[in-house]
């Protein structure tokens, strides 16, 4: 039965190239299956609701510096859209920017180049999770809308106070919110299929399992861990979904249910879900420095197994969340264990990194700005972690700021720093053309200090027992200081000139397109299957498919004059 | 080093400052470590001309022991932290020390009941002092208390007792404190409750026995254990916040 | 609009068909899901014990013995599709597809009854009978107990459900020899609905003594 089919499209593909020339706009760019125009769209969805979601931060943030006073653009914070504002802040960038943009976006557009094929395995699925994901978005911004406002229980939905409207007050907000997430996972494991199928079955001749590049490696382990984690969760939302709909009690103590299992659903997830936006851009990174070090990778295999290791253990340290949230004390002994663990392979992953460094040949382009400032970043991320993650020091740090510093230094060399970093690193292969690079390392220098002025007085304030999620922090004598105000202030301005930062981004974008330098078929030098082909790439990705020799890594090979080896030169 | 930022209240709070600070210095230690040789490297390892970069697996031994040797270094580390942890959390959550006197908090959308023993030291008598959003303690005195929640998730929490405990509806969560200081406290609720969760500032004054027993003189006992009428009292909050 | 099936798509590096390694991801990620549904009901259903055991006992074990014979027997059907695609004769294949749907229905037509004993009642008994017997409606909204039987039911007919809608489609296909792999991918996919089914009985049927 197979073979039939491959017969079919072998006939198919000799004539492949001569197809898809006179498309309309609707089928090259609205409902196109081709992967690259996909993960483009993916990209923009994502950067459009980045967008939202900066907004938001910066309303936000202007309501806890100049508590009650008017937000320019927006008008006076009342507490119920302050809730609304963070919540769906959080919601937003995890679920609708960090997800599609390294995950989708880049996952869609590498997975097939760089292991030399013309397409995902299944073009229409991955069409279709895309339309499942855009809904989402929409649904997602609808509920900000609707009458009783956004949905503002915090991004961990704890009911009851998400699954009865009586206390949350948002009846409609509250249904869309869990709808848009249901829908948003249903997209993704959609695009999961794509992406470990293409892996699996569809590599070019020749690449061996150790020679796909990290980052296809990386995102094929994250939408495994997707796929395993998320699906409690799915459950859950429906029955959270019931709850409110229907009258159910799965989550309402005052007729059977219990709170807790909510909690239980949603961090099974929620914790390997952190491990599902780091991997891809932990992979973007490890494609950027051995290009820009012309080092080969400093222990790939080795890599390999601390991912390996870190994807098995994140499905046991859920429960680090819920320390004080009324489990059982003596379980909790037994998470402090797990989680400390996990700090073994990811500091050897950084220590990784790190060592790829030694004996390079390093030139600081933008893409290697960005990705060395995702090591530096996420080291202080890291090691914040163990203090949330040590029992006995959570007791006081739980939902204090700290804990939002902590995770902010985590989250956003993830998603704002992978996005730049990969962004940079294959914009001439995506468009075709250079970025700038003078403009491209002010943008990096604008965005990389504010970002630190934000969060590091955050750790202050976690440190001096400002709890999250609060409107306003004069109602506490406590935090009401004036040396605390300022800390705020500070971080709200250096919020204001980090958000101005990025137009330098969209304007050198714009002015690139235009003007740009012709980037050539590889303007870094780089090793893998996609810098073998034409930038942008044509339809069907290559002119032959090509075949693999060797590993993504050999670069400063003894004996060679050139400093790297693309992965399909036979010599 | 929270310490400086915030006054140290009860017989536990020094336990989890000492974790917290020790906690830093061990893993400051490998920060600093780690961005010292990535920053050395970048310098040392710059672009220059005519210098070629080396071609080095990773794979071989004499190379795997940058890594291994971190390893067994970090899991020691951790080892040191996970003791820590697991006392300080033992102490403070696990055992109970025998209490002196017990009190009552319940949690609601979005105010504090808390039930004082008054002057027998027990709950659940005539003389009960119950009171909205205000907390009296004693110096010096092991407290228990009883947490429970009318609606929804909220969390109990005393930053200079360094406490946090989330109340659950339908549950009763113990747990224990000992002030040590006096004085004029604030007191939160950590846990997202909705519209009114950033308006549950509670007042805790921690009394020395005699201030104490005075204040105890001129309060009226109250009956009632739902000094609230639990609708009129959200509906005037939800008209407020929803006024904007 | 035209869709030209990708070169990817017909590379095979592992051995196994890319269309059968999707349909083994969807089954994989369907059963964490009722995994998590299931391993909730679980905890529940260990700590409320005696009280959920009295619920479990009113459920229609008839029903659900029948309905699991059924299916068990309709996934025989789906292998005989399956052999019958494999040695090309497509009327066969295409006969055993019917087969296999009519299972399906027969599974929904006694969910049917099921439900609707439950909540309506009065439908099947008189006034006397109810009254003597002391039978009451049962909705989702009874205990926890009732909306975790009425979810996990309703999940799993929804699946049953699709599978029978997507084997119409196939059957179609079959006979005139298009897309023939797809028979023993909808054989997996069906098989996994049994299995859901399996794990569903005891837990909601058999299992009131517990």
């Amino acid at each position: 039965m197979a073979d039939t089919a491959t017969k079919t499209e072998e006939a198919h593909s000799d004539h492949h190239d001569d197809h898809h020339h006179d498309q309309s706009f609707w089928s090259k760019y609205v409902f196109s299956t081709d992967h690259k125009v996909i993960g483009m769209q993916y990209m923009l969805t994502g950067v459009a609701m980045a967008l939202i979601g900066g907004f938001m931060s910066y309303v936000f943030r202007m309501q806890l510096a100049f508590p009650d006073e008017s937000v320019p653009f927006f008008g006076r914070v009342s507490s119920l859209e302050y809730n609304a504002l963070v919540t769906n802040h959080g919601t937003i960038m995890i679920f609708w920017v960090a997800m599609p943009i390294l995950i989708a976006a880049f996952g869609n557009f590498l997975i097939p180049l760089m292991c030399g094929c013309d397409d995902m395995v299944f073009p229409r699925i991955n069409r279709l999770s895309y339309q499942v994901f855009l809904l989402s978005a929409v649904v997602l911004v609808i509920s900000f809308f609707v009458p009783g406002g956004g949905f503002g229980g915090a991004w961990t939905a704890y009911p009851p106070l998400s699954a009865n409207a009586e206390y949350s007050l948002t009846p409609m907000g509250s249904t869309l919110w869990i709808l848009a997430v249901a829908l948003e996972f249903v997209a993704f494991l959609m695009g999961g299929i794509n992406f470990i199928t293409t892996a699996m079955n569809a590599r070019a001749k020749g690449m061996r399992m150790f020679d796909i590049p990290l980052v296809v490696w990386m995102i094929v382990i994250a939408s495994i861990l997707f796929m395993i984690s998320v699906g409690p969760l799915i459950a859950g939302a429906i029955m959270l979904l019931l709850d409110q709909l229907v009258g159910t009690a799965f989550f309402n103590p005052f007729r059977g249910g219990d709170p807790i299992l909510w909690q239980h659903l949603f961090w099974f997830f929620g914790h390997p879900e952190v491990y599902v936006v780091l991997l891809p851009a932990l992979g973007i990174v490890g494609e950027i420095i051995p290009t820009f070090a012309r080092k080969k990778f400093f222990g790939y295999k080795l890599a390999l197994y601390t991912v390996f290791a870190t994807g098995i253990l994140s499905f046991v340290v859920w429960a680090h969340h819920q320390f004080i949230a009324g489990v059982d004390p003596r379980m909790v002994h037994l998470f402090t264990v797990t989680t400390l663990l996990i700090s073994i392979p990811i500091a050897e992953l950084c220590f990784l990194y790190i060592a790829t460094l030694y004996g390079g040949s390093i030139s600081f382009k933008t893409p290697m700005l960005w990705a060395l400032a995702f090591v530096v970043e996420f080291l202080i991320g890291g090691v914040t972690g163990i203090h949330l993650g040590a029992s006995g020091a959570d007791i006081y740090m739980h939902d204090t700021y700290f804990v939002v510093a902590h995770f902010h230094y985590t989250f956003f060399p993830i998603a704002i720093i992978g996005f730049y970093a990969g962004i940079t690193f294959w914009f001439p292969k995506w468009t075709g053309c250079m970025l700038n690079e003078f403009w491209g390392k002010v943008h990096f220098w604008l965005t990389i200090i504010p970002f630190n002025c934000i969060f590091i007085p955050l750790f202050i304030l976690g440190m001096g027992g400002q709890h999250r999620r609060i409107y306003n922090h004069q109602h506490f004598s406590e935090l009401a200081t004036p040396e605390y105000q300022n800390l705020r202030i500070f971080a709200t301005v250096s919020l204001i000139v980090m958000l101005l930062a990025q137009v330098i981004f969209f304007v050198n974008i714009i002015l690139s397109l235009r003007k740009g330098k012709k980037a050539g078929k590889n303007p870094w030098k780089a090793n893998t299957l996609e810098w073998t082909t034409e930038s942008p790439p044509g339809h069907g990705n290559f002119k032959e498919l090509p075949e693999v020799y060797r590993g993504p890594y050999e670069y400063s090979v003894p004996g060679r004059k050139e400093d790297y080896w693309p992965q399909d030169q036979k010599e | 080093m929270i310490e400086s930022l915030i006054e140290s209240g009860s017989s536990y709070s020094g336990d989890i400052d000492f974790l917290f600070t020790l906690i830093t210095v061990i893993v400051g230690i490998w920060f600093i470590i780690s961005e010292v040789v990535l920053f050395y490297f970048l310098f040392r390892y710059r672009k220059r001309d005519g210098v070629k970069a080396e071609y080095l697996s990773g794979e071989k031994k004499s190379h795997k022991k940058w890594i291994s040797i971190p390893h067994w270094l970090i899991i020691a580390c951790d080892i040191v932290l996970i003791v820590g942890a697991v006392q300080v959390w033992h102490h403070i959550k696990q055992k109970m020390p025998p209490a002196e006197e017990t009190i009552r908090i319940i949690a609601q959308q979005w105010a504090w009941t808390f039930v004082h023993p008054g002057k027998d030291g027990l709950l659940d008598t005539d003389d009960d002092i119950t009171i909205v959003d205000e907390l009296h303690l004693k110096e010096n005195t092991t407290y228990h208390y009883e947490l429970s929640s009318r609606d929804v998730l909220h969390c109990f929490s005393i930053p200079i007792f360094r406490l946090k405990q989330d109340t659950i509806p339908g549950r009763k969560i113990s747990g224990w404190f000992r002030p040590t200081t006096t004085g004029v406290h604030d007191v939160q609720c950590a846990e997202m409750c909705g519209a009114g969760h950033g308006l549950m500032p509670a007042i805790l004054t921690i009394h020395t026995e005699e201030e104490y027993a005075e204040w105890l003189e001129n309060q009226t006992p109250n009956l009632d254990p739902d000094p609230l009428k639990n609708e009129q009292f959200r509906g005037k909050e939800i008209g407020e916040l929803a006024a904007d | 609009m035209s869709f030209q099936i990708p070169i990817a798509t017909s590379r095979n590096l592992t051995g196994v068909p890319t269309g059968r390694l999707g349909v083994w991801w969807i089954v994989a990620s369907e059963i964490v899901i009722f995994g998590g549904l299931l391993a909730a009901f679980l905890m529940y259903r260990l700590h409320h014990g005696d009280e959920w055991a009295k619920e479990a006992g009113k459920t229609n074990i008839w029903c659900g013995s029948i309905n699991t014979f059924v299916l068990l027997t309709s996934s025989y059907f789906v292998v005989l599709a399956h052999k019958a695609a494999g040695e090309n004769k497509l009327q066969e294949a295409y006969k055993y597809i019917w087969w296999t749907i009519a299972g399906g229905g027969i599974f929904m037509c006694v969910k049917f009854y099921e439900y609707t004993s439950k909540i309506f009642p009065e439908w099947y008994y008189t006034q006397q009978i109810i009254e003597e017997k002391g039978i009451e409606s049962i909705t989702i909204t009874t205990s926890v107990f009732w909306a975790f039987y009425f979810t996990a039911t309703g999940i799993h007919g929804v699946h049953v459900l699709g599978g029978m809608v997507i084997m119409a489609i196939i059957a179609h296909d079959a006979k005139k020899g298009k897309f023939l792999h797809r028979v023993e991918n909808i054989g997996i996919y069906w098989h996994f609905v049994d299995l859901v089914w399996i794990f569903l009985f005891p837990l909601f049927y058999i299992a009131s003594g517990l």
